[in-house]
């Protein structure tokens, strides 16, 4: 089982009243401004949940694991996700039986 | 190799204020109300141990990490720290397509 946006969309309609139609687009607007922001080269803040940050990794050797050939691993942007301490503390509870 | 920029970054509010600006339609607080109820709904999601999938942008997931022996810092004396889950986002490929492509830009 996993959260997913018709799930969002879901809660929103039965806890806020919004109707299905506005939900499903709150959901959509939701992620995908973060998206763009982020594409935009901004870091994403939210508070109490966490930070999506951006780094720029530089050019670094790689190996094609297939062939042990040596191609280079070309400079690149990637998102990182930081958890906020409030959603840390709140997942570290989790005693689930079941390693993940 | 990773280093970290400086650049602009947007918080909560901003947030709430783009897509209230894209649906004028619901008052403000509304939407504010939403996307708070959206980061409790999926913060809840990952503190019950449900994962989170979103096509597009990402998942996120929980990482457990093992116990392990560390230092208390004022008697240097050696504790145990027990296993402890803590939340993983992995990005989804539109996600990362878009935050690499961002580098080619100004």
């Amino acid at each position: 089982m996993a959260l997913t946006k018709a799930d969002m969309a879901e809660n929103l309609y039965e806890e806020l009243g919004l109707n299905k139609r506005e939900a499903k687009e709150l959901v959509e607007l939701f992620f995908g401004e973060i998206r763009t922001a982020l594409g935009d080269a901004n870091h994403v803040k939210l508070s109490g949940f966490g930070n999506f940050v951006l780094r720029n990794k530089t050019e670094r050797p790689g190996r094609n694991p297939k062939t042990g050939e040596e191609i280079p691993i070309s400079a690149r942007r990637v998102v990182t996700f930081r958890p906020g301490q409030k959603l840390k503390q709140r997942v570290e509870a989790y005693a689930g039986s079941e390693q993940q | 190799m990773t280093e970290e920029m400086l650049t602009n970054a947007m918080m909560k509010s901003e947030l709430i204020e783009r897509i209230a600006r894209k649906q004028s339609h619901l008052a403000y607080k509304d939407v504010e109300l939403a996307v708070k109820g959206l980061l409790e709904l999926m913060s809840a999601s990952l503190a019950s141990g449900e994962r989170i999938e979103v096509r597009g942008f990402g998942s996120f997931s929980l990482h457990y990490r093992p116990p392990r022996s560390g230092r208390n810092p004022k008697t240097g004396g050696s504790v145990m720290l027990p296993g402890k889950y803590v939340p993983h986002f992995k990005p989804g490929k539109e996600l990362r397509e878009r935050v690499n492509n961002s580098i080619n830009k100004a």
